[in-house]
């Protein structure tokens, strides 16, 4: 079965309802996932035998109304560890690595008793736009399979877009669930620095990785985000503010009446597709018409966002990917005379392109020489970016713009030249910069494929983006359209 | 392009990343890095006279706790990860290169 007319409180009732078991329902995912997934390579692993196994139990012990994610299917972004399930971040460097313990996010939505049925595809150590940079294949756009399905979280929302799957989390560094969300028409929703534990998440930037639900529904991110979400000690970065049930706040189609809304000119400036800013127009007239004020409001640095994030962004990861030096796991280089030999070629043979790249970028920007005017210029060129958005949202209950310039793009369009790529996250690093929550969510189509509009908010106000989300979903219908493939609709 | 970072420089940060490249990957990745980095230099552009450093944006401040011992029981699993081990150890090529020692 595919999950294109239940949401998660549809799927709930049927199990409370006895209309499906959870073992029924996982067996007939696997099957959808089985025909669809050599159309659309979403998934790297299934974990077939312990899922079906977890269901029998739920079934055993029953489903109950307060238990609303029991027996529920749900996909991982190959980069969130699951204990004993190999985690691979699709690098050849972990290509047979099982982790020893759960991510807190994996332990959550166990004790939730929802089902793990997989892990998905991304771009190595979440290092891309596009997929394209997996060790070992390509996932494809859920509305077009020439197309690139973004990235790094492209299996995650493949997965959700095609109706494999209910939910999948992905993870969100500089766009990484709200790109790959937009170009699939489904929801995705980079929490607020802190909010989600990263404990277990194989770290990227670690001033900027969050992970984030992705789903048909704003509702049903909602519902995710609320179990997801909260401190834990495992990550002293995560935050002790109380973690609301966002979704029980959204019955209000009119919520966003009274509401003041910013719409940054920089991000209709030029290099924006002509149909992206029509259905960015649009949606500010949708809120318009609902009672909120719509402004045009600056974020006068936002272009020098790319800059400062791949110089941090860069940095963080030579220092986090000094771990894989293919002693204690991890891939080791054969015919090595010596220990330096074991890390270079370990290294250099295990990891691919992008993220040598990244790594010699990180590594150039904090070396001797260069530090002061490469990593201290870009941290300060951060704090004003910071403050740019802090002006704005002091007076303005969030700021709505594209997700990405362009629909998704063709496969192998842009891989080789990876300045251009860069630039496709001009509209999503700031935020990350910044720490702020951002949603992304289906707002139009252009030639047949989605166009995701972003609604990003105050630090920790995940609920006003939310409502405003909800909002918008209930006055129009691009969340319902579906994509076909291979003649399953 | 102007020479912002030039093959020699490539080579080094190489080595301090524990990274190489062939000579066909140098000449492929010299010019492209110069671009990159010719695109991080827009950022002189933004007065940062008396700006602070953002280096963090967490709003926890640092947490200490006990420095406790804990074991977590899972060494067999551990070591199942490592590309080689043998009676509870991980096992690593030599130290010194053995091929010197033959000379």
């Amino acid at each position: 079965m595919n999950y294109f007319d239940k949401d998660l409180a549809g799927l709930h009732a049927d199990l409370v309802a006895k209309k499906i078991s959870a073992k029924e329902l996982t067996q007939a995912t696997f099957d959808n996932i089985k025909a669809t997934d050599p159309q659309i390579d979403a998934f790297l692993n299934l974990n077939e035998e312990a899922a079906l196994n977890q269901a029998a139990e739920i079934d055993q012990q029953g489903i109950n109304a307060d238990q609303p994610l029991a027996g529920i299917p749900v996909g991982l972004k190959d980069n969130i560890v699951t204990k004993g399930l190999t985690t691979t971040a699709a690098s050849k460097i972990l290509e047979n690595f099982k982790p020893v313990y759960d991510a807190t996010v994996t332990e959550k939505l166990a004790n939730a008793q929802m089902i793990t049925v997989g892990k998905t595809n991304l771009d190595e150590f979440a290092m891309g736009g596009s997929t394209e940079n997996s060790a070992f294949k390509t996932t494809k756009n859920a509305w077009d399979q020439t197309k690139v399905p973004g990235g790094s979280s492209g299996g995650s929302a493949a997965a959700v877009a095609s109706g494999q799957v209910p939910v999948a989390l992905g993870s969100d560094t500089g766009g990484s669930i709200r790109q790959p969300a937009a170009f699939n028409g489904i929801v995705g929703i980079k929490p607020t620095y802190g909010r989600v534990s990263r404990w277990g998440l194989i770290a990227f930037g670690s001033s900027l990785d969050q992970i984030g639900p992705m789903t048909r529904s704003v509702k049903d991110n909602a519902t995710i985000l609320s179990a997801i979400a909260g401190h834990d000690d495992h990550d002293l970065t995560s935050s002790t503010q109380a973690v609301p049930d966002f979704a029980a706040d959204l019955n209000d189609a009119t919520s966003v009446k009274g509401m003041r809304i910013g719409l940054p000119k920089e991000f209709l400036a030029e290099g924006v597709n002509p149909d992206v800013k029509a259905a960015i127009l649009a949606a500010a007239d949708t809120y318009r018409k609902l009672g909120a004020t719509v402004d045009e409001v600056s974020l006068p640095h936002n272009k020098y966002g790319v800059a400062a994030y791949y110089i941090i962004a860069s940095s963080e990861a030579s220092s986090n990917l000094q771990r894989f030096d293919g002693i204690r796991y991890g891939y080791r280089a054969k015919d090595v005379k010596n220990l330096e030999d074991v890390y270079v070629k370990s290294r250099s043979e295990g990891f691919g392109e992008e993220v040598k790249r990244r790594i010699m970028l990180g590594t150039f920007s904090l070396s001797a020489g260069f530090y002061d005017a490469y990593f201290l210029k870009a941290a300060k060129v951060r704090t004003v970016i910071i403050n740019d958005f802090k002006a704005v949202l002091k007076d303005h209950d969030f700021i709505m713009g594209p997700v990405a310039p362009t629909p998704a793009f063709g496969i192998g369009d842009e891989i080789k030249d990876p300045i251009t790529m860069y630039m496709n996250d001009v509209l999503t690093i700031p935020v990350n910069l910044a720490g702020l929550p951002g949603l992304s969510l289906p707002a139009g189509f252009s030639n047949n494929l989605p166009v995701g509009m972003q609604l990003i908010g105050r630090p920790f106000d995940e609920s006003t983006l939310y409502k405003a989300g909800y909002a918008f979903e209930q006055n129009t219908d691009f969340h319902l359209q579906v994509p076909t493939l291979g003649g399953q609709n | 392009m102007a020479n912002r970072i030039n093959r020699e420089q490539v080579q080094h940060v190489a080595g301090l990343a524990k990274l190489e490249f062939t000579d066909a990957e140098l000449d492929a990745f010299t010019p492209q890095l110069d671009d990159i980095i010719g695109m991080f230099e827009s950022l002189s552009e933004v007065d940062t006279d008396g700006v602070d450093v953002t280096s963090n944006v967490s709003d926890q401040l640092n947490v200490m706790r006990e420095d406790v011992a804990d074991n977590w029981g899972q060494s067999s699993a551990l070591l199942h990860n490592a590309p080689d081990a043998a009676r509870g150890f991980i096992k690593v090529p030599a130290i010194i290169d053995e091929s010197e020692d033959n000379d």
